[in-house]
């Protein structure tokens, strides 16, 4: 019996010049396997951080954001369900770039987690995803289910 | 992520993070530190001068092993984060729960003494 094959990410990139700079709209579709965070940030880090705006900080910002909102919807919303994918598309436009995160999952209430920053807390190994995405980027926001997460950050 | 992990001539159990630190490979981290505890290693030093980026699930196997560490009357250091890496220890206050030291050396130095 052959094992089955992985499942693969898909890519499309559109590039369109303006008089602002080229805008560039990024949509992936991603297997449920945490394995594929790294490329899935590498690939988006490299199609969406051109600009002279786009420095260490805002590159690493949005690095971690982005394996964070990926980790929630592989783990949390598709529950690592290889039969089930994330969609990602990424729309870099003049002095912003917004990231669009979506699962297949039923969604979930962001409001109903809470960070542990109290002293008391800080052994509580999980939790601090959703609070670091709000931290590290300028704007998120969720549909009304709660299974897409949409990222923004502006040029500092 | 790969990490190497050596001991020194002082006793201190030494991990370089190669990488990043996420979601996909934290066990792997968790799981070498819990294997040297059960062999009865008692000084930990984690260090991160050449780590990319770490997640929530990241920080969430480090404040494990930190767990982990104190209950087994161990001690635990990390050192070599970046401003970038340091900024998410402030940000979710675990610069509070941990011993951090600017290099690994320092970190030694602090376990041995």
């Amino acid at each position: 019996m052959t094992a089955p094959l992985p499942a693969s990410l898909q890519l499309c990139v559109r590039r369109r010049p303006g008089p602002a700079g080229a805008s560039v709209r990024v949509s992936l579709r991603v297997p449920s396997d945490v394995g594929c965070i790294e490329e899935v940030v590498d690939l988006l880090l490299r199609h969406c951080t051109h600009g002279a705006w786009f420095g260490r900080r805002v590159r690493f910002n949005l690095r971690v954001a982005l394996a964070e909102a990926l980790a929630n919807a592989i783990v949390a919303g598709n529950r690592e369900d290889r039969s089930k994918s994330v969609l990602v598309e990424a729309d870099l436009s003049g002095d912003q770039v917004r990231v669009e995160i979506t699962d297949e999952g039923i969604g979930f209430d962001p409001g109903g987690i809470t960070a542990p920053l109290l002293p008391e807390e800080l052994d509580r190994p999980s939790g601090r995803g959703i609070f670091l995405i709000q931290q590290l980027v300028d704007d998120v926001s969720f549909n009304d289910r709660g299974n897409s997460i949409c990222l923004t950050l502006r040029r500092p | 992520m790969a990490f190497t992990a050596t001991k020194d001539g002082s006793g201190v159990y030494l991990i370089r993070i190669e990488g990043q630190l996420i979601v996909g490979n934290r066990q792997e981290l968790k799981a070498a530190v819990a294997t040297a505890l059960d062999q009865g290693e008692r000084k930990f030093c984690i260090d991160f001068s050449h780590t990319g980026y770490i997640d929530s699930s990241g920080l969430g196997a480090l404040v494990s092993i930190s767990k982990k560490v104190r209950e087994q009357g161990a001690e635990l250091r990390l050192s070599g984060l970046n401003e970038d890496l340091r900024s998410l220890f402030e940000l979710t206050k675990l610069d509070t729960l941990f011993a951090l030291s600017d290099t690994a050396e320092h970190a030694i130095e602090g376990l041995s003494g």
